[in-house]
């Protein structure tokens, strides 16, 4: 019996690593979640949950024009990611519509956009992974797009993490001793325009504002320190992508509604058991019993 | 015509005009501080006092007028790292996942490569600001385990790691213990030798009479500015707060 069970893990592993196409998929996807899980932790401080979902919706029309006109898609979708942003920016600044009310409505704009124009256009794009990611049919041009976008929000944000935890935590400092504040904000952003267009090869357009909250927001939980905090986003991010792939090939199940699922799963488990913060805070229960 | 010597001067404002939109937070605006003066702004909220440490920071621009800070620019003012802000504890978010002697070493950043990588001078300067404020023991707690003293403090720390000659303090004794309360009154009358200029808002009248030299009363505009002991009186404080009498502000004791 254990012998048995013990086989099972083991091809529960290895097997699918036999396939060239799951080698890819956990490769691709692990960089995919480092670098969103990476960025987490400055998008969940800076109260940017919105923000992130907003971009990764409106970059939609960028990636439908990009592939109908033979660009590399997230040039596209970079354009659009941060004009969303421009946007939401400018109606906010010229009206007196809420700024919540616009993000919603600007991003839902640009996403209705993206669906339409995928309706007409026609060509090859496939709505669905679009859509809801399709880690385990990544192309190689994808592949080569991928880990050069994914180093260079990596370098950036490890250039300036010092900088950007600054920004997201007293601007106004920062702006008083001289670091240029509007710079940092189009970085941030920049970096989550790219993050937004690597994860949502993983994961898809819908769920793509996951990979880029639920890592942060699990690791905020479970430390005081942000040099932790930004480790264990990453990890939970890594690992959550690596058991949602597994279970999506055993199981048969959507990859990228898996991975995010698996997120979600972290997170509770940290809800719920984190030892500072988590409900039934596991440092009280375990000193009840010494 | 009379030519100013800014060189006198540390921070000059100008009939300083600031709008968010179209909506007006502070007109008309003027200030002179030299250095060893310490200076109470005192209003009612939304009078325009976050306002006025904005526009002196740089964090907002201003639609009119005119801001020296030691004869130059904001802009170079920031460069050199001449105005430390020491922010209300309500606004920043306790909550971040950061160090006493990680904020303290922010206020090193504006000196420091691109890296941010602190030199021996650095680490030198933020221990020596934490020995003043009296936290040592507390190098690295999160600053959401301290209390609201300990956490005014810390910023005060950051101020005095920045090494700069004008501090500006947005309610300094708001939500402070006693103990704390003291230790900033020392700190002031040594900033205060030191050369330093301190513009500082509160709600505290009692505070005003104990530190401050010149107290610039604001209502959206200048109500009153000059040396504590002239300008200071009941009516134009009354001004100040929309017809409410001093009394009811000083409390019984006054």
């Amino acid at each position: 019996m254990e012998l048995c069970s013990f086989l099972t893990l083991d091809s529960f592993i290895k097997d699918p690593l036999t396939h060239d196409f799951m080698r890819k998929a956990l490769l691709m996807s692990s960089l995919v979640a480092a670098v969103c899980g990476f960025l987490s932790s400055y998008l969940t401080l800076k109260g940017w949950a919105l923000m992130g979902d907003a971009v990764s919706h409106s970059v939609m029309p960028g990636v439908v024009v990009a592939y109908a006109l033979g660009l590399p898609f997230s040039l596209g979708a970079f354009i659009f990611g941060v004009g969303s942003v421009a946007l939401i920016g400018f109606i906010k600044q010229k009206s007196r519509v809420k700024e919540d009310t616009v993000i919603g409505l600007v991003f839902t704009g640009f996403f209705a956009l993206g669906i339409v124009l995928v309706s007409k256009i026609k060509s090859n794009i496939d709505l669905h992974s679009i859509l809801f990611g399709s880690p385990l049919g990544i192309s190689l041009s994808d592949v080569k797009q991928t880990i050069f976008i994914s180093l260079l929000v990596v370098i950036l944000l490890l250039i300036f993490r010092k900088d950007l935890m600054l920004y997201c935590f007293d601007p106004r400092h920062a702006k008083t001793v001289g670091i240029n504040v509007f710079f940092l904000h189009y970085l941030l952003l920049t970096c989550l325009s790219l993050a937004a267009v690597v994860g949502l090869q993983s994961v898809g357009i819908i769920l793509v504002v996951a990979m880029l909250i639920t890592p942060g927001a699990t690791a905020y939980l479970l430390t005081d320190k942000f040099d932790n905090m930004t480790v264990i986003s990453v990890l939970s991010a890594i690992i959550s992508s690596l058991i949602g792939i597994y279970v999506s090939f055993w199981f048969d199940l959507e990859t990228g509604g898996s991975i995010v699922l698996a997120q979600t799963f972290i997170f509770l488990f940290a809800f719920l058991f984190a030892p500072r913060y988590g409900i039934f805070k596991l440092k009280k229960l375990f000193a009840g019993y010494k | 015509m009379e030519t100013i010597n800014y060189q006198n001067f540390r921070i000059e404002a100008e009939n300083i005009c600031v709008d968010y939109n179209g909506k007006v937070a502070l007109y008309d605006a003027n200030l002179r501080l030299k250095p060893g003066q310490i200076c109470g702004l005192v209003g009612m909220n939304g009078a325009g006092k976050t306002t006025f440490f904005n526009a002196l920071t740089g964090f907002v621009n201003i639609s009119k007028g005119k801001i020296r800070i030691n004869g130059e620019s904001v802009r170079s003012a920031q460069k050199d790292q001449t105005i430390a802000y020491v922010p209300q504890n309500e606004g920043i978010d306790s909550q971040f996942p950061i160090s006493v002697w990680e904020v303290v070493m922010m206020g090193r950043y504006g000196s420091m490569n691109v890296f941010r990588c602190p030199r021996e001078s650095d680490v030198q300067a933020v221990k020596d600001a934490i020995e003043r404020v009296d936290l040592t023991d507390h190098l690295s707690t999160p600053i959401g385990n301290l209390s609201g003293g300990q956490r005014k403090r810390t910023f005060l720390a950051r101020a005095i790691a920045q090494r700069a000659s004008i501090l500006l303090l947005d309610e300094p004794f708001s939500g402070v213990d006693i103990r704390t309360e003291k230790l900033i009154s020392e700190l002031f009358i040594q900033f205060k030798n030191e050369g330093k200029t301190i513009l500082l808002s509160t709600h505290d009248m009692i505070h005003v009479r104990e530190f401050c030299d010149l107290v610039l009363l604001i209502n959206k505009t200048v109500v009153a500015y000059g040396e504590t002991s002239e300008v200071f009186t009941p009516e134009n404080i009354t001004t100040t707060f929309g017809g409410i009498s001093p009394d009811s502000l000083f409390g019984p004791e006054s």
